[in-house]
């Protein structure tokens, strides 16, 4: 088991490298100069330009830079943003609890949801209700969710009016920042209602980011039901007359869980992308945002830390995820 | 098939949260960005300055709420030496500066505050100078401070003196600017003994109107009214940034009484906001012009008929309703017409394609090609410049000219449009910095910018005689002679084809008070009121 | 003689057989006439179309559709901010939708095959360059390298459209290296390379006809990703740049008349859920027909 797990940490260091290059040259092939974009209309004299470029390193030959932004990296220091002029870390951990508590919402939503959805479409195999779910799921995955979300607008919040527009949380309540996870937070506050505020606005954005990772849960709880169900062992407990809720509850979805888990876990990157497209529509304080405008901005240390930020979670989610399914089957580990 | 289940989650929902009760006066402002930091010096944009300079912080002179002419700020009068070379200034007593949760100040605002304000973007060897990593001052140095400022000296604690190398009419204007912001000696030297120095970009401490709480990255910043405010209290108790970057979004946030008040709505939402009862719409002339700037170091361009007989192609009044969907003006002159020596007498080219033909065919130009450059990005002078592009395109083409529209990157469009070499007309523009005519047309159209952001490469003896007398002399009225004999060559030479003057648009709930559109482009929130 | 006979009979009764699974997922077929009629439609746009697609109606901005309040019959799903006829940018934009799909599957099928046969077929450290190459395109979500990527080569359809293709190869290159694995010790590959076969012949003409399966059913997956992630794209700026109606960015052109006007909102994001879904019904279908253990339970 040890091996197998160093087996893999072996093929993340290169993997690792390889995205500090990606990360490091891709912001420096974008066109457009960050000093251009800072001096705006006015332009910059070419005297101080140069006097800008030495200050941020950036007149040594690219591979110094680089050298010199990997050894940063591996201490732990990823740069300054231009923009705000603080460390691209500390605006990192400010921002990706945001990110992480829409992002656990939406995960939480999709499996309480696709679970139960997937295994009653498994054992009421080619009924109406099998095929209204699957047809509601299908078109769950094919939801093109930076639409879905307007429309929810829209409609919740526009119409409607039971939802607010953006934002975590009403602004008339003082909520300090302790552990920037806002539910926890509005809580600690002590403010009576603050927390309620904080869920009513979290719904929303939840739901749209929910929307795929729900659809996909709940057509894979339903194929491997129905593998499972197949198996002797659930034949030998329906035979011995347990209640049908025990054979599935029990016996089926215990084994049918594996290949589920493994795919919650792929979904991390998928909820990441969304949470781009999500964040942009909400206006919620979050990474996705934070990488965008940095990209247009052209703020090479922001963009290069969230790729490799980013890069590094998916990574590490990935190797959980594979260290798990070795513990649980035994034989992938060869 | 859920839904239903959802939906009456969310109606439970919607009727337990209640707002908390407001005992306190709160001003929700939507604003459209996060401001960069909150030392203002270190930065150029707007949203930056609102959030910093204009909330938290006093200068020495102020722009008058809601103009461009200045009044004393902290300094509460100031004498000019006779060859204009030195400012003293007497400053404000008993000016307190905030008391916040992180500093509790010992003593009232002095000259040694100023004299710090000012020497730690001066002096390159000042323990301040590059006080976080990337420090640099960017409006004092392209204000030319730095060549133009010998030295800042305390005379007693209530007098300071500006050493100027050359005499500077605007120089007061230009301290009004946010750059001139003042600063906390006393918190600079705290922070430097707990060795925090970056704090004084994430926490600010100032003199101003309202005193800095807190800040989250893209959510919020809020602030309270400063008590013991020098010029009074403010009407409001709590003033609250609600960081909302999407235009819609800020609409929506409004009518659901998320917000109070927000800035640059989207020009298709304003006959909506109009006809909302519970809203209401302030606007005002932008200190702005966007223009079209030939090459005048081109050929055939390099002849002034013929820039003047496109100009006359050019059907302005057709741009405004397409592109700024009415939420503008035909510009004349290079300078917005709020500014003070605007010539109102100038006559603009008159439309007139059959005219311009012939003026054409005269100049012995025939079957001329034009590039025409549209910037990739929005900006306040110019909501669409490939829109607009287009439409100059089908204009010329009344007159036999071919215009091919080219666009870049903004970074690279801002610095290849500056290239004397540059092929093709370049459109651009211009937002005011501090209300002076000379941060125009110096700026724009002096011959030391030509290479830079002089675009037109326009270097005229007349003009520049003219815009270089007016920046030494302190005398407002001549100055404005001059100002306005140099806007009838810049007509007359025609290095640009005016374009326009946009519109500002402040929407807001009904319950607001006293809020004054600024020309300057801040949102000022001190004497605003809410009901 | 004999021999092609009985190939054409074989693969006449494969196909057959094939249709039999295929139709009896009665979703599957739905999605075909659907696709069917949206290929129609964007082959035939400028004769169904109504109306050009960017001819601006100076006199009938945001007009709504003709069976709503104020509504016309000449434009029938309305009219955008800048009077162009709805409904013919639909029509128009199906074109797109359907070329970015069709541009990324072939891309990222030829560069994925040919990738996962060199690097199933070569082994070692070719093989170990070529996955680790892919192990790092899978670092990154897609969307977001893709978004990256355009942010380089400019914004722009074509640009968005390579860089999705790039983004998706890895799935390809893993199925089509896993199969080789698979296939590559079984005794007719084996029989071949006795035989003398050149690696061009086995690779393509041996081996990749028997993993097909997998990859079609992924060829799909990804014709529907590649609307999806190309209306992101678009949606976010960074696609398709206005006025190609391009349904994402029209959906991000309209986005600031969400309050006023529902239908330049509604009507894209519908046309692209349909098409999305007609795609993976499809799908669903092949995956049915193709994959012998599904087709057994």
């Amino acid at each position: 088991m040890f091996k197998f797990i160093l087996g893999r940490l072996a093929v993340l260091i290169p993997t690792f490298l390889g995205v500090t290059v990606i990360a490091f040259s891709f912001i420096r092939l974008l066109p457009g100069d960050p000093l251009e974009l800072l001096a705006g209309e006015r332009g910059m004299s070419a005297e101080r330009k140069a006097e800008l470029m030495q200050q941020m390193g950036f007149d040594r030959p690219i591979w110094q830079q680089y050298f010199s932004y990997l050894g940063d990296v591996l201490q732990g220091d990823l740069g300054i943003s231009f923009a705000s002029k603080r460390p691209v870390l500390e605006e990192f951990l400010a921002l990706f609890p945001a990110t992480v508590e829409l992002a656990f919402c939406a995960i939480i939503i999709a499996v309480a949801v696709g679970i139960p959805l997937g295994v009653i479409a498994a054992s009421k195999r080619g009924s109406f209700v099998d095929q209204s779910i699957m047809g509601v799921a299908l078109v769950g995955y094919s939801m093109p969710i930076f639409w879905w979300g307007l429309l929810l607008i829209i409609l919740f919040s526009g119409t409607l009016g039971w939802t607010p527009v953006s934002g975590r949380i009403s602004l008339l309540y003082w909520v300090e920042p302790v552990t920037g996870f806002m539910l926890i937070d509005s809580i600690l506050s002590g403010e009576e209602g603050a927390f309620l505020s904080a869920i009513h606005h979290l719904v929303l954005p939840s739901i749209v980011l929910a929307t795929i990772p729900l659809a996909v849960i709940a057509r894979q709880t339903r194929s491997a039901m129905l593998e499972v169900m197949g198996e002797d062992y659930v034949r030998t407990a329906r035979a011995k007359g347990l209640s049908p809720f025990r054979v599935i509850g029990v016996h089926a979805l215990r084994n049918a869980l594996i290949p589920v888990i493994t795919t919650i876990g792929l979904q991390v990157g998928v909820l990441l992308a969304g949470a781009i497209l999500t964040e942009t529509i909400f206006s919620w304080p979050g990474i996705g945002k934070w990488l965008i405008d940095s990209i247009t901005r052209r703020d090479y240390f922001v963009v290069q830390g969230a790729l490799l930020l980013i890069a590094g979670i998916i990574m590490l989610v990935n190797l959980t995820v594979d260290v798990l399914y070795g513990f649980i089957n035994p034989r992938i580990r060869n | 098939m859920n839904a239903s289940l959802i939906r009456s989650a969310l109606l439970s929902l919607a009727l337990a949260v209640t707002l908390p009760a407001q005992a306190a006066k709160s001003l929700l402002y939507c604003s459209e960005g996060s401001p960069e930091g909150f030392d203002p010096a270190l930065y150029t944009s707007g949203t930056t300055f609102d959030a910093s300079s204009r909330a938290v912080y006093n200068r020495l002179v102020e722009f008058v709420h809601g103009g461009t002419e200045i009044e004393p700020g902290l300094a509460e009068s100031w004498d000019i030496s006779e060859d204009g070379k030195e400012y003293t200034f007497h400053l404000r007593k008993g000016v307190k500066f905030h008391k916040t949760r992180f500093f509790k100040p010992t003593r009232d605002f002095n000259a040694d505050d100023v004299v710090f304000t000012f020497k730690r973007q001066l002096d390159k060897s000042h323990p301040w100078h590059q006080y976080t990593p990337g420090t640099s001052w960017e409006y004092f140095e392209s204000m030319s401070m730095p060549s133009l400022l010998q030295d800042v000296v305390k005379v007693d604690d209530y007098t300071v003196k500006f050493m100027l190398t050359a005499p500077q009419a605007p120089m007061i204007a230009n301290l009004a600017m946010d750059f001139a912001s003042i600063m906390s000696k006393e918190y600079a030297d705290t922070l430097a003994q707990q060795g925090k120095k970056e704090m004084l970009n994430q926490q600010p401490v100032g003199t101003g109107p309202f005193l800095f709480l807190m800040y989250q990255k893209d959510a919020v910043i809020r602030y309270r009214a400063h008590a013991d405010y020098w010029a009074g209290k403010q009407p409001l108790d709590a003033l609250i940034f609600a960081i909302t970057t999407d235009a819609s979004v800020r609409l929506q946030k409004l009518k659901a009484g998320e917000c109070h008040i927000y800035p640059y709505p989207n020009p298709a939402d304003i006959d909506l906001i109009r006809a909302d009862k519970k809203l209401k719409l302030e606007e005002l002339q932008g200190l702005n012009v966007g223009y079209l700037a030939y090459n005048t170091q081109q050929a055939p361009y390099d002849k002034p008929e013929v820039r003047r007989a496109l100009n006359m192609a050019i059907n302005k009044k057709a741009i405004l309703d397409a592109v700024f969907q009415g939420a503008g003006m035909v510009a004349k002159n290079p300078i917005p017409p709020t500014m003070w020596s605007y010539n109102d007498d100038v006559v603009d080219d008159e439309y007139n394609p059959e005219k311009a033909k012939q003026l054409l065919a005269g100049a012995g130009v025939k079957d001329l090609s034009l590039k025409i450059w549209a910037m990739p990005v929005q900006r306040p002078y110019n909501p669409n410049a490939r829109r607009m592009a287009e439409l100059m395109q089908s204009d010329f083409a009344k007159i036999g000219v071919d215009v091919s529209i080219v666009s870049y990157e903004w970074g690279e469009y801002l610095s290849r449009s500056k290239d004397v070499k540059r092929d093709g007309a370049v459109l651009m523009g211009w937002t005011g910095d501090n209300g002076d005519p000379d941060n125009f047309l110096a700026v724009l159209l002096s011959c030391d910018a030509v290479g830079s952001s002089n675009r037109a490469q326009w270097c005229n003896e007349e003009f520049e005689q003219l815009i270089q007398e007016a920046k030494t002399l302190t005398d407002q009225d001549a100055r404005t002679e001059l100002y306005k004999k140099a806007q009838l060559v810049f007509k007359q030479q025609a290095p640009w084809a005016t374009i326009a003057h946009s519109l500002v648009y402040k929407p807001m709930s009904t319950k607001v008070k006293n809020f004054v559109v600024d020309p300057l482009g801040y949102h000022r929130f001190d004497g605003v009121d809410i009901e | 003689m004999t021999t092609t006979t009985v190939t054409v009979e074989q693969e006449r009764s494969a196909l057959r057989e094939f249709w039999f699974y295929f139709s009896q997922n009665k979703g599957a077929v739905v999605g075909l006439v659907v696709f069917a009629a949206l290929v129609v439609v964007a082959v035939f746009a400028p004769i169904i179309a109504p109306h050009p697609a960017d001819f601006q109606y100076r006199d009938h901005f945001l007009m709504p559709p003709a069976w709503a309040e104020g509504g016309s019959s000449q434009f029938l799903l309305g009219t955008d901010a800048v009077g162009r006829d709805m409904l013919s940018r639909l029509i128009y934009g199906a074109r797109f939708s359907l070329f970015i799909g069709c541009v990324v599957v072939a891309f990222t099928l030829l560069g994925g095959v040919v990738l996962g046969l060199v690097a199933g077929y070569a082994k070692g450290w070719v093989d170990t360059v070529i996955m680790r190459v892919m192990d790092l395109i899978l670092a990154f979500p897609a969307l977001l390298l893709a978004l990256v990527l355009v942010a380089i080569l400019g914004p722009g359809l074509i640009n968005a459209i390579i860089a999705i293709a790039l983004v998706y190869q890895p799935h390809f290159v893993r199925l089509t290296r896993a199969a080789v694995l698979a296939e590559g010790n079984r005794e007719y590959v084996v029989a071949a390379k006795v035989a003398g076969s050149s690696h061009l012949r086995l690779m393509f003409y041996t081996i990749l006809p028997n993993c097909l399966a997998p990859l079609i059913v992924q060829a799909t997956l990804s014709f529907s990703n590649a609307i999806l992630d190309a209306a992101a794209l678009g949606f976010l700026g960074m696609g398709a740049q206005p006025p190609t109606p391009e349904w994402g960015t029209m959906l991000a052109e309209a986005r600031e008349f969400i309050l006023r006007a529902w239908w330049v909102v509604t009507f894209p994001g519908i046309a692209i859920l349909v098409t999305v879904l007609a795609v993976n019904l499809v799908g669903d279908g092949l995956r049915d027909a193709l994959d012998p253990k599904l087709k057994r339970s």
